[in-house]
């Protein structure tokens, strides 16, 4: 169907490619493809039209990098200016002094208000340790109080409503509630509304105007399309947003929707959903977003991620190990696991750049668990001295893991292709240290080549190599449609075949989701501590 | 205000939104020059209509050039012409001779699904038939409530589950013997919102559909893919995913009584053939119409008849 910016952007990069001197002219195919990959993503077309102007006077106007092509120095600034536009990153919700601080959320009908709501609440009292009150004050929708309700129980906040009473003043009773319970922080939920209905645009302004709340945040979907300036627009108008919050990010939607949102309103974006879960809203990057809208998938994410979970020293054992050439089953095993902890396949092969075209492609978690299955069939010694795997020991292996033989043959030959390919990240300079700054970049980097990568994240292998080796040079992934770079390490395959890949979403019910943060909030304060030692 | 004064400012405001962008370009009786053609494409685009913007422009280029367009209702006629030519009207969905008629309602999350099974209640209820809910979406806080109210409102029976997480395959299969048990003409099954790359999730809904299929072999009869008509390109993959995994057979489109037009569905079209049954205009029960492709296009377009109206 479309290309992808990243394909498109190498068509027209390589025009540039050799050149030494970026010039108006030569500029223009560029900056012509820039254009339509960001409306394909969504992107308002006024927006993108601005948008190209501003790379063209910024690739134009830059200091000439030594020993950077022509198209490398263009990357940089279409890559550059994105960021610039997608922040500030760091913009938060203002508090007020005596409080309570009062949040008032709007946005189109199914946006996903009333579900970040909850989120909100949930993760302001982890993080400000906020006393919080949430207001159901949707009375269109049917069940849309009991909603809030349902998730006020989920997440043990108290709900507030009035029945019988018109919104505005439902929030007027709920600010009300709130100082006399002592809650310091309100969140309103209100009714989606169209911004061409303005008997609806009043009330929400009527609202506005009843609390005063210290912050007015539109909660817009993903997957919007280029109505999304219009909507924004209005919305904009009556409010004066100072907020952003952007929903359904986990799927495959570019989201180029967000550039034009934050171009019509200016206001921050603050937070991002990515699931239905309470605790799935995090933080926001303009750095990934732009890379995803520039379809260069979501290094940084991948690689806080990667930081997040996985223990620094084992990383880094496995990672010499790797490029030393002394690289054992045992070490491709804990490989196996540390990728399994940076979350579920689909959304790690999401973040990867240039996977993205892979999105159709099913991850299938139950492939990593044969794979486990096989290595735990194996005796330590086994795994630490493959070559002692003979094919009667293949078959106890098979057998042991309930799989064909085929299946041990497979991984072998999966063993064997990553160690190679990672010997020649290795002479690739990879080799010494790998640990704090380098690591980041080593982790990064992986992801290939780097053509389509800010040249700040370095290139080199690691971590995704790693990846990419697990998932096997073997099988018939998709190797063609890799973006450049990928090379031998055909992430497609990695689980052998491109068959079954996939997310492993699954419905927790409350009280799992419940735990699951629990024991996030105790990770955190974890990490926390082994930083200070 | 009336029911069809309500429709009618509804379809006027649309209108105005919609013809606005192309009488726009033409502001000031422009003429067909290189920048006109650019202006016309974006605001094309504006539709949601992608990369096929630059098609019909590139067509509108083509057909200048040999003479055949002297200004702006020519440029439009071709337009509509174009774009009429590529779409299917689904029309109403068939209801079986005998026994009952199973729809199943899938779609990403906060598409307008439980709504719209409403609307189409509403709408065979209005016709004297029999209609019974299935509260499928088991997962999101409270939907199975928001469905029961609209049953009542509807007349409607409706079988449910009470505590969440309950499986919907299993609230699928109960409702479908309710159905056969009670005799109802029509069996509309809702279900939990999902996003089409969500694997697993798409699997359940796969279930679903084979438990409905044990009850009765044809059904589901219909399985309708409510789409978000303020979505973009998105919405494509959407309606490409949901068809590989739950055989697809038409779509309706929500969400249109604002300034969206939904052009993503001109793709999904020629992609995958899906007839579009349904427009969704608005929150209340009788705000859902036959999709028609004329109205659909003249909102793209822009409609001569509103200057004379
Ligand atoms: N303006 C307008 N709003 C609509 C239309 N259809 C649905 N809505 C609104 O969109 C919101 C979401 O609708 P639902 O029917 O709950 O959507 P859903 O797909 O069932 O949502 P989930 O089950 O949460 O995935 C509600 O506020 C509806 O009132 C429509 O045609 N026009
Ligand atoms: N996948 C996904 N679904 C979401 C997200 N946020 C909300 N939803 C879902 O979107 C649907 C509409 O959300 P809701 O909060 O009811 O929207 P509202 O109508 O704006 O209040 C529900 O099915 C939610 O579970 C998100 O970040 N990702
Ligand atoms: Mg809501
Ligand atoms: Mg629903």
């Amino acid at each position: 169907m479309f290309e992808t910016l990243t394909k498109r952007l190498t068509g027209s990069f390589s025009l540039l490619r050799g050149r030494r001197e970026l010039t108006s002219d030569n500029i223009q195919e560029g900056l012509k493809e820039v254009r339509t990959a960001l409306m394909e993503a969504d992107v308002h077309f006024q927006v993108a039209r601005d948008f190209t102007s501003r790379v063209e006077t910024r690739a134009l106007g830059d200091q000439r990098m030594q020993g950077v092509e022509a198209s490398e120095q263009f990357i940089h600034a279409v890559h550059q200016e994105l960021v610039q536009l997608m922040g500030p990153e760091d913009a938060s919700i203002t508090f007020a002094a005596p409080g309570p601080t009062v949040v008032l959320m709007a946005g189109l009908q199914g946006a996903g208000k009333t579900t970040t709501c909850a989120k909100l609440a949930v993760h302001l009292r982890e993080t400000r340790h906020s006393k919080v009150l949430m207001v159901a004050a949707d009375v269109k929708r049917p069940a849309a109080v009991e909603q809030l309700r349902v998730l006020g129980r989920q997440t043990d906040t108290p709900v507030f409503h009035a029945e019988g009473k018109a919104p505005p003043e439902v929030c007027r009773l709920g600010v009300a509630e709130a100082r006399r319970t002592g809650a310091d922080l309100v969140i309103l939920d209100t009714a989606g509304r169209l911004h061409v209905d303005d008997e609806m645009m009043a009330e929400v302004a009527e609202i506005a105007a009843l609390t005063q709340p210290d912050a007015q945040i539109l909660v817009a979907d993903a997957m919007t399309g280029q109505d999304a300036v219009r909507s924004a627009e209005a919305f904009n108008q009556k409010l004066a947003l100072t907020g952003v919050i952007l929903t359904k990010l986990d799927g495959d939607a570019r989201g180029g929707a967000a550039l034009s949102i934050k171009q019509v309103t200016g206001a921050p974006i603050l937070f991002v959903g990515t699931g239905e879960k309470v605790d799935d809203l995090d933080a926001f990057s303009a750095d990934r977003m732009a890379g995803r809208i520039l379809g260069m998938g979501d290094v940084v994410g991948l690689v806080d991620q990667a930081q997040k979970n996985i223990d620094e020293g084992e990383a880094q054992a496995s990672f010499e190990k790797l490029v030393m050439g002394t690289f054992t089953l045992q070490d491709m095993f804990s490989m196996l696991g540390m990728v399994r902890k940076l979350g579920p396949m689909k959304k790690v092969m999401g973040m990867m750049p240039g996977m993205g075209q892979l999105a159709d492609m099913d991850v299938d978690e139950r492939q990593f668990d044969r794979l486990e299955a096989l290595f735990h069939s194996m005796t330590p010694r086994e795994r630490l001295r493959p070559q002692t795997l003979d094919v009667a020991r293949r078959r106890r292996v098979a057998r042991g893991a309930g799989q064909p033989l085929g299946a041990v043959n497979d991984l072998m030959k999966r063993y064997q292709q990553m160690g190679k390919a990672m010997k020649k990240l290795g002479k690739l300079g990879l080799g010494s240290k790998i640990g704090g700054k380098d690591k980041r970049a080593a982790l990064a980097g992986l992801s290939g080549g780097g053509q389509m990568m800010d040249p700040s994240l370095g290139r080199g292998g690691g971590l995704m190599g790693g990846l990419g080796g697990l998932m096997g040079g073997a099988g018939a992934g998709p190797g063609g449609a890799m973006p450049p770079g990928m090379g031998d390490m055909d992430p497609a395959s990695l689980m052998g075949g491109a068959n079954a890949m996939g997310s492993s979403a699954t419905r927790q019910s409350g009280k799992d989701a419940a735990k699951k943060r629990k024991e996030k909030a105790k990770a955190k304060a974890r990490r926390k501590n082994r930083r200070k030692k | 205000m009336g029911l069809l004064d309500r429709l009618k400012q509804r379809l006027t405001r649309t209108r105005e939104a919609l013809s606005d962008s192309i009488s726009g370009v033409f502001r000031g009786g422009r003429e067909i020059d290189q920048e006109l053609l650019q202006n016309l494409e974006e605001a094309l685009y504006t539709a949601d209509l992608g990369p096929l913007a630059s098609q019909l422009v590139a067509e509108i280029e083509r057909r200048h050039k040999r003479g055949e367009l002297k200004g702006e209702e020519d440029v439009r006629a071709c337009l509509r012409e174009q774009l009429l030519g590529r779409l299917d009207p689904g029309g109403e969905p068939l209801l079986t001779a005998s026994g009952p008629t199973v729809f199943l309602i899938v779609g990403v999350n906060g598409s307008g699904k439980t709504t719209s099974i409403a609307k189409i209640a509403h709408r065979y209820t209005q016709a004297g038939k029999k209609v019974l809910l299935g509260a499928g979406d088991t997962f999101r806080a409270a939907a199975a409530d928001q469905l029961e109210i609209w049953a009542e409102r509807n007349g409607a029976d409706i079988v449910r589950q009470h505590k969440t997480g309950a499986d919907p395959a299993a609230v699928a299969f109960d409702a479908l013997q309710a159905g056969v048990a009670r005799g109802s003409d029509v069996i509309l099954i809702d279900t939990a919102g999902r996003l089409h790359t969500q694997t697993n999730l798409m699997e359940e809904l796969a279930k679903v559909r084979r438990v409905i299929s044990k009850v009765l072999p044809e059904a589901p009869h219909h399985t309708l893919l409510v789409l978000d008509g303020t979505n973009g390109q998105n919405a494509i993959q959407q309606a490409r995913l949901f068809t590989q995994t739950v055989e697809v057979s038409g779509a309706l489109v929500a969400k249109l009584d604002g300034t969206a037009r939904g052009g993503a569905v001109f793709a999904i079209q020629e992609d995958l053939g899906l007839p579009i049954h349904f427009v969704g205009t608005g929150e209340d029960l009788q705000d859902l119409e036959v999709f028609d492709p004329g109205t659909f296009v003249d909102a793209i377009v822009g409609s001569p008849a509103h200057t004379q109206s």
